[in-house]
């Protein structure tokens, strides 16, 4: 890792578990290069703490390539930092300037209860999906994938949809702590296709109203889950998801 | 769980009955507005006074302010309600948090807009609303009809209460430019064809009856209508 010439003040979220009481430490760092990722700056934050024998910072991260969705940090005050579409392993220190002050927290909201440090329990997001958010089928052979046909549009929109990591920056960023555009992507990646339909509305019904125990918010459409979404998820599928909602609830004559 | 079961308890049913009455009372606003901008006619308040009698005793209509109260209460219960189940959904708060990057102020302050309104809303009732169905308008007009035009004129001499009602729809405005769009979107009316002219009707509308309203107190302190 080449040196650099970036000197940075960050405060970052300590919080030895659930129930102690947390507080912002602030931690000089001196040589970081601007070519950088944010987790890669934290890597070496860590070291240099663990030489001086204290705990290193605990924050969650997996495949560092921005498809995993196990990062997850509050950075200056917007998920995933300053940048558009990007996770916070994508985050290179070159969005930074030299002298900065950067604040590092974890992911607020009840349903997401801090761990350790940065490091927040999504497993919230775990029991929605199991609560619907997949499809039954038959064991047997495949049948031929052309024996479906599915407009381009659709299957465009389904895999938008798809390209859901499941970080949560939806829930961090939304002022209700609203889980809508995770669930809505959920749904709608299954509701828009045909392997998805004879469970559709039975699925809508089960999500939404597990998304609701964990204890979520409610959406009130400031659209801010739409504009820090690192895959770019769409409002739309809120809108789907409500639509579905309403006729399952008071069309459809199955009921959950 | 049968039959409609949580339909309007779970966190999307409560969505609808904000929409549903948000897009009630932007209706009841138009008719409103439209009948108070009689006084724009300028004939010493003769024309308004007609609607106004019109509206105080039709029986439709009457039954309709019923409806009108039902849908206000319900829109600012939910409200509440909404307000303090998402406040307890972060119990947390950062400490800092740049909202401004990624939603307009007054997407995120609907709450604080609306309470401005609420706080409008019971001086502009015991103004107005109080006096026509209650305490009674003094006058009559050259028509015989109760004389509200002239109750206007009066309770506009004063000009704090011509700046309240101004700054309250700057609150309108702000508060229907989020809400109108919004509307839509929580009853799933989001299409790409429709989407340009719903977010254009309500930038239009928030705009034009919330400066229409505000046009009244002015209009009628500085003598500009007969």
């Amino acid at each position: 890792m080449s040196t650099g010439n970036m000197n940075l003040t960050l405060k970052v979220w300590r919080q030895k578990n659930n129930n102690a009481k947390g507080a912002l430490v602030d931690y000089k760092l001196a040589d970081i290069s601007p070519d950088m990722s944010f987790l890669e700056m934290f890597d070496v934050l860590n070291e240099q703490l663990i030489n001086k024998g204290e705990e290193p910072v605990v924050f969650d991260h997996d495949c560092r390539e921005g498809i995993c969705g196990m990062c997850s940090m509050f950075i200056n005050g917007r998920p995933h930092g300053p940048k558009d579409l990007v996770t916070t392993c994508q985050l290179h220190m070159r969005s930074f300037k030299d002298g900065d002050t950067i604040v590092v927290e974890p992911w607020r909201a009840a349903a997401f209860p801090v761990v350790k440090d940065l490091t927040v329990d999504r497993s919230a997001f775990d029991r929605v999906i199991a609560a619907g958010g997949f499809i039954s089928v038959n064991t047997g052979n495949a049948q031929d994938a052309n024996n479906l046909p599915i407009p381009k549009m659709q299957a465009d929109a389904a895999f938008e949809a798809a390209a859901c990591i499941g970080c949560g920056a939806c829930v961090a960023t939304c002022k209700n702590a609203s889980a809508m555009l995770f669930v809505s992507a959920k749904i709608s990646q299954l509701a828009l296709l045909p392997q998805g339909q004879p469970e559709r509305y039975r699925r809508v019904q089960s999500m939404v109203a597990q998304m609701d125990a964990e204890g979520f918010g409610n959406c009130t459409n400031t659209g801010a889950c739409e504009a820090e979404c690192p895959k770019g998820i769409s409002l739309e599928n809120i809108a789907r998801m409500n639509r579905d909602f309403a006729s399952a609830k008071f069309i459809s004559e199955e009921t959950v | 769980m049968s039959g409609f079961g949580n339909a309007f308890s779970s966190s999307i049913g409560k969505k609808f009955i904000m929409g549903i009455t948000g897009l009630f009372l932007i209706l009841f606003l138009i008719v409103h507005c439209g009948i108070n901008a009689l006084i724009f006619i300028s004939d010493g308040g003769l024309t308004f006074n007609v609607g106004a009698h019109f509206m105080a005793t039709n029986w439709i209509i009457r039954a309709g302010e019923i409806v009108l109260f039902i849908g206000l209460l319900a829109h600012i219960f939910q409200a509440l309600r909404l307000t303090l189940e998402n406040q307890k959904a972060r119990p947390v708060k950062y400490a800092v948090n740049d909202g401004k990057a990624n939603s307009k102020w007054y997407s995120r302050s609907m709450g604080l807009l609306g309470t401005l309104l609420l706080i409008f809303l019971v001086v502009h009732l015991k103004d107005f609303w109080v006096v026509s169905r209650f305490t009674g308008i003094p006058t009559v007009d050259a028509n015989g009809h109760e004389d509200l035009y002239a109750v206007m004129k009066e309770k506009f001499q004063d000009p704090v209460r011509v700046v309240v009602y101004i700054l309250a729809m700057f609150s309108l405005c702000y508060h229907l430019l989020h809400g109108f769009a919004s509307a839509f979107q929580t009853l799933g009316w989001n299409h790409s064809k429709y989407n340009g002219i719903i977010k254009g009707a309500g930038v239009w509308y928030s705009v034009i009856i919330s400066i229409l309203f505000a046009a009244m107190p002015i209009a009628v302190y500085f003598g500009l209508i007969q």
